[in-house]
């Protein structure tokens, strides 16, 4: 395990932000840091960066106890959501700046610079201002920067936060790539989803400063822990008092399926190749319903239609808490 | 884990590229008529105002050529006065440059009760009237001193007076770069591997430079022509503690227009130089944003 | 840690030997023979006139340089004409230029003798230097550019969005600059008013070569506190000296307490 964190706390003032935290991120991985705003996590992410000390717990760093290291000596990349770009110096002097502290020989600074730029595809602006280019160009600048000082691991806080969605989704693909081509451990904050499940190996879902699951995005999406997960990692609707994805459940014209659950069509929405249905059960349930709109136009459904519900089997399921 | 970065495959389309700033042409402007007519009006002030009567020392110390110039700024009693005048204004610049930017991160970055008072003592000499700090000064550093200093009438007085004026000068310029600039940044660079002093001196002071070199700029203008809060301070001793402008308002007193104007003529060079020095660093602080 | 309250104690030091126990004593010292010093001088009616002249004074030149400030800075931020970026420099000058070669620069001009413009001015009835319009030209000056500092950067900072939203919205010039703009950089006037105010009760150098002294005629607050001091006056000259102080504090603080302190 690349990095261990071990029984972590952490409170600012009354405010839980970590309560126990317990995770063993693997080598060589992409892994997602993923929840809602204020869970916790960008503060997880600061603590094993040692930018922020925890209450108690430890953080171990490819073996080594790194709890009580300063920032500057756990060799961590870290990637900032807004840049935190040095303006005063120009791009290849930003990648260079970890090396140049490390007193590396010249000749090897330049040769790395010139690798890393041209890996982020900022060769060109190598003696720009970091003023002169746009957000997407200045956070690579910032990943090459963080990756120049050969980190035993990538840390990036919500790295694309701050990026409009086009550039946004160009990153997260183009950031997969590049994690498969330099193979560093890499720990990424996101509060987007969609987002952790395109691009991670593992996602570790955090919420009110704890670990809710850890898993690959198909072991969250498919077998959920909890209420929580299910409903973060994409869209869940009660049927009978139990979660199911609204693709997940099958509905029929006639009683035929056994326990199938019956209610009334109250609205039929048409996005593109879906059509979402909303059921009104006569437990007062309202269900939501997807399915294609080849198989909605093959049942023949209607407004005001009476139709019986029932999941699909091997559907992913959590049973809500009372 | 490899570090030999293989060749980009494909570039993401986030080419987007800013265009460098070109110049415009020469004579584009949006004025409306009315907006056209008040920019004269102002205009007309300003010249009537500032630039007509600053042209005016100019020319009045041109009017009897180079010679006269220089014999009236190299009289030994106004060169004495001149070079007590550049050192002290150097001197204090220099203690500004450290102190100020002390002062403002102590503003900024640390938190303690009793700092909103700090922020009021800092703007007080640039409100005081000048005579009045001189007053002020005299209280504590004259005759009969309570702290045992007596400055007065020393050619140390002048280096206090200018000390007291150009206070707020380099505080003010650092204080809201200061503020603007991200802690991440500094994080940044802790993750990166550097201490807290290389991260001092590599990463925070280049920012600050610009705004330390404009405060600088513009405290050394606010000693060189300092007048009213040393005029009962020094004593105006000749050769001993008397200044640039104090020798000027001697010659327009005893009516030597044109001497005055050759010292005023100096000390507006180096007014016109320091403007130059200082639009230059506010741009590059916009520049950087 | 250590380094911390090191510094505290560095800068709480250096202001409190530069500024705040000096700033003190003028404030005992004036009430040192109990109120007598305070009221002798402020019933005399030299000092009453001095103030009476400061105050008219002060204000003319604070009116001036605030619609000529905001004005500019309208210029300076939301229109492009050729030798802007001159101008904006120049402007910054009067922060630059001593005090006594204003004082200097306008004699030269404005001088009743052989100034430029003076003797012709003189002929229409208008006398400038030694004498209030001089006077308000002076302060006026070395004023100039506080109202212009404290406003720009505001000005440039809201933009345009709100202006051109109250265009679309039918308003005319006028009435954008009246009810969108002026009330986004209201906070910035009122600070560039009060520094200015600041200044102007307090130039001295500049005043005084312009002013001639000429008793109960164009002598200033200012100009008063020195003929006090020189005359061996110390209690007048201090009671005078801790007026002018007092309301440049008041200023001061009063402006520092109102002004919101949001960053952007």
């Amino acid at each position: 395990m690349s990095i261990d964190v071990r029984g972590v706390n952490k409170r600012f003032g009354g405010f839980v932000a970590l309560d126990d935290v317990n995770v063993s991120i693997p080598t060589g991985q992409l892994t997602a840091l993923l929840g809602p705003s204020g869970g916790g996590k960008s503060t997880l992410l600061r603590i094993i960066a040692g930018l922020e000390s925890a209450d108690s717990g430890s953080i171990e760093i490819e073996g080594t106890d790194a709890t009580q290291l300063p920032p500057q000596r756990r060799n961590v990349g870290f990637v900032f959501q807004h840049y935190a770009v040095f303006k005063h110096l120009t791009v290849a002097r930003n990648v260079s700046f970890g090396m140049e502290i490390r007193k590396r020989p010249r000749a090897e600074i330049t040769q790395r610079v010139d690798e890393l730029l041209s890996l982020v595809h900022l060769s060109q602006f190598a003696d720009r201002l970091p003023s002169q280019l746009s957000g997407g160009q200045r956070q690579r600048m910032a990943l090459a920067r963080a990756l120049a000082v050969q980190p035993t691991v990538l840390l990036l806080d919500e790295p694309f936060g701050a990026l409009d969605a086009k550039v946004r989704k160009e990153l997260r693909e183009w950031l997969r790539r590049l994690h498969d081509e330099v193979q560093v451990t890499t720990v990424f904050v996101t509060h987007d989803q969609e987002e952790a499940m395109e691009v991670a190996d593992e996602i570790v879902v955090i919420n009110h400063g704890r670990v809710e699951q850890v898993g690959s995005p198909d072991d969250l999406y498919d077998r959920p822990a909890n209420e929580f997960v299910m409903s973060f990692l994409g869209e869940a609707t009660t049927l009978g008092g139990t979660l199911f994805r609204p693709h997940d459940i099958e509905v029929a014209t006639s009683p035929l399926a056994v326990g199938g659950i019956e209610g009334t069509i109250s609205r039929i929405q048409r996005v593109g190749f879906w059509v979402r249905l909303t059921v009104l059960t006569d437990d007062g349930e309202a269900v939501a319903v997807e399915m294609t709109r080849s198989h909605a136009r093959e049942l023949g459904l209607a407004h005001g239609q009476t139709v019986w519900l029932s999941p699909v089997p091997r559907a992913a399921r959590v049973s809500i808490a009372v | 884990m490899t570090w030999a970065p293989t060749r980009p495959e494909t570039p993401p389309a986030d080419l987007e590229q800013r265009p460098l700033p070109r110049g415009r042409p020469l004579l584009q402007t949006n004025l409306t008529t009315a907006s056209g007519i008040g920019l004269g009006v102002a205009m007309i002030w300003f010249s009537m105002l500032v630039l007509i009567p600053l042209c005016a020392v100019l020319i009045t110390a041109s009017e009897g050529g180079w010679g006269a110039f220089w014999s009236t700024v190299t009289h030994p009693q106004t060169f004495a006065a001149i070079r007590l005048t550049l050192l002290s204004a150097a001197a204090v610049t220099l203690v500004n440059v450290v102190m100020g930017t002390l002062i403002a991160w102590v503003l900024v970055r640390d938190r303690f009760w009793g700092k909103g008072a700090l922020e009021v003592l800092i703007d007080l000499p640039f409100a005081l009237p000048t005579l009045v700090a001189g007053l002020v000064l005299l209280s504590l550093y004259g005759k009969d001193s309570p702290v045992g200093l007596e400055l007065a009438y020393t050619p140390a007085s002048v280096f206090l007076a200018f000390l007291f004026v150009t206070l707020p000068f380099v505080v003010r310029m650092v204080q809201p770069v200061l503020e603007e600039l991200e802690v991440e940044v500094e994080e940044a660079a802790a993750s990166l591997g550097a201490s807290r002093a290389t991260t001092f001196r590599r990463v925070i002071l280049p920012a600050l430079v610009p705004a330390i070199t404009a405060g600088a700029a513009l405290s050394f203008a606010r000693g060189v022509g300092e007048y009213g809060s040393l005029v009962l301070l020094s004593g105006n001793l000749p050769y001993r503690s008397e200044v640039a402008s104090v020798r000027i308002l001697g010659s327009i007193e005893n009516d030597n227009l044109a001497g005055a104007a050759s010292v005023a003529a100096l000390l507006l060079v180096i007014s016109l130089a320091v403007i130059v020095v200082l639009d230059a660093m506010q741009r590059r602080v916009a520049d950087r944003g | 840690m250590v380094s911390r309250w090191f510094l505290r104690a560095l800068v709480a030091g250096y202001l409190l030997m530069l500024v705040a126990w000096p700033v003190s004593l003028v404030a005992t010292n004036a009430f040192t023979n109990g109120l007598d010093a305070m009221v002798m001088v402020f019933t005399d009616p030299g000092v009453v006139h001095a103030l009476q002249l400061t105050v008219l004074v002060a204000g003319i030149a604070v009116v001036i340089n605030t619609v000529f400030g905001v004005a500019m800075s309208m210029f300076l931020v939301r229109y492009e004409f050729p030798g802007k970026r001159l101008l904006s420099a120049l402007l910054d000058l009067p922060l630059a230029v001593s005090p006594v070669v204003v004082g200097l620069a306008l004699v030269l001009v404005y001088g009743g003798r052989d100034g430029w413009f003076g003797p012709f001015l003189e002929s229409l009835g208008i006398r400038v230097i030694f004498s209030t319009p001089g006077l308000v030209m002076a302060t006026a000056f070395v004023a100039l550019p506080l109202v212009i500092r404290e406003v720009v950067p505001v000005l440039t900072e809201i933009g345009t969005d709100q202006e051109q939203a109250a265009k679309s919205l039918g308003a005319s010039s006028a009435q954008t600059f009246w009810r969108i703009t002026l009330p986004a950089i209201k906070w910035a006037v009122i600070y560039g008013v009060v520094l200015s105010t600041a200044r102007s009760l307090g130039e001295f150098g500049a005043v005084k070569v312009v002013s001639g002294n000429v008793l109960g005629e164009t002598r200033t607050a200012t100009l008063a506190v020195e003929e006090l001091y020189l005359n061996f006056d110390q209690a007048g000259a201090n009671a005078i000296a801790f007026g002018l102080a007092m309301v440049s504090v008041l200023c001061i603080v009063v402006v520092g307490a109102l002004r919101p302190r949001h960053r952007i």
